[in-house]
């Protein structure tokens, strides 16, 4: 039977589909875990970013931190975080450690480039800004955010398509998601689910590519434009 | 885990230095094999762009969807042509590499300031010596910033080939840790690819500190 | 017509420094001969159109006129930088399109405002760089660097092993001249290469570069949008007009005093009499003898002298005869010794070497519409005054000059 022959017997079962184990439920598992961990990603790491990019205080530190988290292979951390939970009911065995390690995949790129972005707002600007009398937290919202946006953007987009591609491997730990039609089709030697599995997560990874890179189009302002880049690697040269 | 199971069982490593060491040559040659062809296949194709530069975008695109790709589902794209295989990890880890690397090397030869192209170029060198003597050499850091993180990325996932039966440290953490409920191999396997991937990076930085020494020179680059 | 010898006009050189003998020209004549280039297709409207010029051997060469004119296109088209439309092109007679570029490059010094030093390589690397294309044997491009780092007045002991970053800007400009040099090219191009030093700095290296020319003679095609340097550099200007066409070639005198046409006129400035006064030195006009006194001088005799004098003050001098400040004539009365208090302090002091237009402002910004020429060791030689340079002005005829008409 080829591949072809394959796929179509399989995509035939309604049960491939719409069953408990099915596409859908698959997917919509997968969304909301890359959602749940590039949300608290989002939530520890923004304000990490922003406050030591515009005091400067701490950064060094910060910075060579998020440095080696990027080098952390994330079925390291899943393995290493594992042990330590396994007997926490009823998420301990699959969902925690994955979810740490998605975290601790997706808070680097953020901290980084939101450095890296109020790090580039011209001092001028901040300096008109504080001759206006701006206190720090307006200047920080209505200057040097606005100016570290597209770097900020940049920062999300890394860490969002890294997630969504990345909790492919929660399935590893048995963990729900896109990843289980992989691991499954391995297990069972069934190369139409594992390839359906592919196709639907590299789909979902080129999307949330694709809408990030629209968000940062529209959020950003015109006078930024063509200043704009796609710093994807950028935040591993910080 | 069974109950009662310690974290870390240094008798298990001691009896398995054997093991673990051949592991840990695997990863190095799966990430080196797969960095090194990468970077080869790199160099030609940026090399190609910059002799028709209407092929920047097909090259930057197909690179960039590869790399988007997660790759858990390019393993799972290769198994049905190269099967359960190395050959299959590492098509998917130099893919992984290409984004990086061509985008560095073209970024790397653009840093070169018009002045010293121009410069090169009136005193008299042919194209050939202009890019291996004065090009080359002023995009190296930049190229090299580029192996780091390919390095880095590449050594990270090795770890995951360990789900289609290869792995170096992968093995550890996955096969006999994870699988077998095994916490020791899992921590040894996760410590050690950790570690190597900030040696690899701490050791790549260094050797581009020694190999551009203007760049560390006061002032930074000209 | 006449040009000024380089070193004629280089006070450094003239000063300190034992007079060399002549030294031989190394240079090479540069003809271009209908040279027209279009970017564009044909019909376009060319970037230099029809340029003929010959810049005899050793020559300075400067081309000046408005941005976007045509300067840097003549000047990439001798390194084949450029290639020509049409026309030819010759170095010593030789057609350079018969030439292959890189061959033909390495033989002509490039230097452009911007340096282009290879940030890669130190000092001793950058400046060696064409005899090592050339295959020189490592030791006499050592030897050579060493020299050409003396040359520019660098220390090759302390700069040989620095990189470009760690150099200043009049520093780097310096590398990039001896780096030029290096296999002793026959012809130099230098597209505004002291274009973005300071103007302080500039003038210093300007100075040190007609040293250098009055030394290594080399043919020298030197693009500038700046009148004063043309002027300043110049033992020809070639003033283009906007489409790369040729408005004048001439010395500098003769184009200042006598421009041909209405746009030239426009190009050097309304200011072109004063801009002429730079061509002549202080020593080329006659000095007037002073009247030299000292704080012991007796009044009577110094009356005496004022009276049979042309000028209405007395130099108060020191012992070694270096001037203190002007005495009035009026102020010489009564009897017994000069009182030094009475003085106006500050003369100006010039230098023989001086241009007539320094000298002219220096001496309009003190009290006293006079200068006192000195020598190296500041001591009076002679005077001059307002009035003698406004004669100059007025005649149209520089002194030192044997054909101020061009
Ligand atoms: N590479 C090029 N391609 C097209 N046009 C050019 C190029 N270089 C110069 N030009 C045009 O040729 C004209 C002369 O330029 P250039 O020789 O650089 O002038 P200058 O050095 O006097 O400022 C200008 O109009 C310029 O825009
Ligand atoms: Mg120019």
């Amino acid at each position: 039977m080829t591949l072809i022959d394959e796929l179509g017997a399989w995509l035939a079962d309604p049960t491939h589909w719409t069953g408990p184990d099915g596409m859908v439920t698959r997917l919509l598992e997968h969304v909301a875990l890359s959602g749940a961990c590039l949300g608290l990603a989002i939530a520890i790491a923004l304000p990490i970013g922003l406050w030591i990019g515009h005091t400067g205080r701490g950064a060094a530190g910060v910075i060579r931190a998020a440095n080696i988290g990027q080098a952390l292979p994330t079925l390291g951390v899943i393995g290493i975080v594992l042990p330590l939970t396994a007997n926490i009911e009823p998420y301990g065995f699959d969902l925690i450690p994955s979810i740490v390690a998605l975290v601790a995949l997706a808070i680097p790129p953020i901290v980084t480039n939101t450095y890296a972005g109020l790090r580039q707002v011209d001092p001028e600007a901040v300096e008109a800004g504080r001759g206006m009398g701006m206190r720090e937290l307006q200047l920080l919202r209505l200057v040097e955010v606005p100016l570290a946006l597209p770097s900020v953007l940049a920062g999300l987009r890394i860490s969002a398509v890294q997630v969504v591609a990345t909790a492919t491997l929660a399935a590893v730990l048995g963990a729900g998601g896109l990843g289980r039609l992989i691991i499954d089709g391995i297990a069972q030697q069934d190369d139409a689910q594992l390839f359906m599995g592919a196709v639907l997560v590299a789909i979902l990874a080129i999307a949330t590519e694709l809408a990030f890179a629209g968000l940062q189009r529209i959020a950003i302002s015109p006078g930024l434009r063509g200043r704009v880049q796609a710093a994807r690697g950028s935040a591993a040269d910080v | 885990m069974p109950p009662g199971e310690p974290l870390l069982r240094p008798d298990w490593v001691v009896n398995n230095l054997d093991v673990i060491g051949e592991r840990l040559g695997e990863h190095l040659g799966m990430t080196a094999t797969a960095v090194g062809v990468g970077f080869v296949i790199s160099f030609a194709l940026a090399l190609m762009i910059r002799r028709h530069r209407a092929l920047t975008t097909a090259v930057i695109g197909a690179a960039g969807i590869l790399y988007a790709v997660p790759s858990l589902a390019l393993f799972a794209f290769l198994i049905p042509f190269t099967g359960i295989s190395f050959v299959t990890a590492e098509i998917a880890l130099v893919s992984y590499t290409l984004l990086i690397l061509v985008r560095n090397i073209l970024l790397g030869l653009e840093s070169v300031p018009p002045d010293v192209l121009e410069a090169a170029d009136g005193m008299g060198y042919t194209s050939r010596q202009r890019l291996w003597r004065v090009e080359l050499p002023i995009a190296l850091p930049i190229i090299v910033a580029g192996l780091r993180i390919a390095t880095v990325t590449t050594i990270g996932l090795v770890t995951v080939t360990s789900l289609i039966g290869q792995g170096g440290l992968g093995y550890l953490i996955v096969v006999a840790g994870i699988n077998a409920f095994f916490p020791t191999a899992i921590y040894v396997g996760a410590l050690l690819s950790v570690a190597l991937a900030v040696a690899a990076d701490a050791l790549l930085l260094a050797a581009q500190r020694r190999l551009t020494p203007w760049s560390s020179a006061r002032g930074g680059t000209a | 017509m006449t040009t000024a010898a380089p070193d004629d006009r280089s006070p450094v050189a003239a000063r300190g420094q034992p007079s060399n003998p002549p030294p031989s020209t190394t240079g090479a004549v540069v003809e271009l001969d209908h040279v027209t280039k279009r970017y564009g297709p044909p019909g376009s409207s060319p970037a230099v159109n029809e340029l003929s010029l010959t810049i005899p051997a050793g020559e300075v060469c400067v081309l000046v006129g408005p941005s976007g004119c045509g300067k840097t296109t003549t000047m990439k088209m001798i390194n084949r930088l450029v290639e020509p439309t049409s026309g030819r092109l010759t170095i010593d007679g030789r057609d350079v399109m018969q030439l292959s570029p890189v061959d033909l490059r390495r033989r002509i010094g490039y230097v452009i405002q911007q340096v282009g030093l290879f940030p890669h390589m130190t000092v001793g690397e950058n400046t060696g760089v064409v005899p090592r294309l050339l295959r020189w044997p490592q030791a006499r491009i050592r030897e050579r660097v060493e020299e050409l780092l003396d040359l520019v007045g660098l220390e090759a002991a302390a700069y040989r092993d620095r990189y470009p970053s760690e150099l200043s800007g009049g520093e780097r400009q310096r590398v990039g001249v001896a780096r030029a040099l290096a296999a002793d090219p026959p012809v130099m191009l230098m597209d505004e290469p002291f274009g973005a030093v300071d103007p302080i700095r500039r003038d210093r290296l300007q100075n040190e570069f007609l040293r250098l020319q009055s030394r290594v003679r080399k043919t020298i095609v030197f693009v500038t949008h700046d009148v004063d340097e043309a002027i300043k550099m110049a033992d020809r200007i070639a003033i283009l007009q906007r489409g790369g066409i040729l408005a004048q070639y001439d010395t500098p005198d003769a184009i200042l005093s006598h421009p041909a046409n209405e746009f030239v006129e426009r190009f050097v400035g309304a200011d072109r009499g004063l801009k002429r006064l730079s061509l002549a030195r202080v020593r080329d006009l006659e000095l007037i003898r002073p009247v030299l006194v000292t704080a012991g001088t007796d009044r009577t005799d110094a009356r005496r002298e004022l009276q049979a004098s042309a000028v209405d003050f007395a130099l108060l001098a020191d012992e070694h005869g270096r001037p203190l400040g002007w005495i009035r004539a009026t102020d010489v009365d009564g009897q017994g010794p000069i009182d030094p208090e009475r003085a106006t302090p500050g003369a100006s002091l010039i230098e023989p070497e001086t241009t007539l237009r320094d000298a002219l402002s220096a001496m309009l910004a003190s009290s006293v519409q006079l200068g006192a020429v000195v020598d190296e060791d500041e001591r009076v030689v002679g005077l001059i005054s307002v009035d003698q340079i406004s004669e100059v002005l007025q005649s149209g005829n520089l002194p030192g000059k044997t054909d101020a008409t061009g």
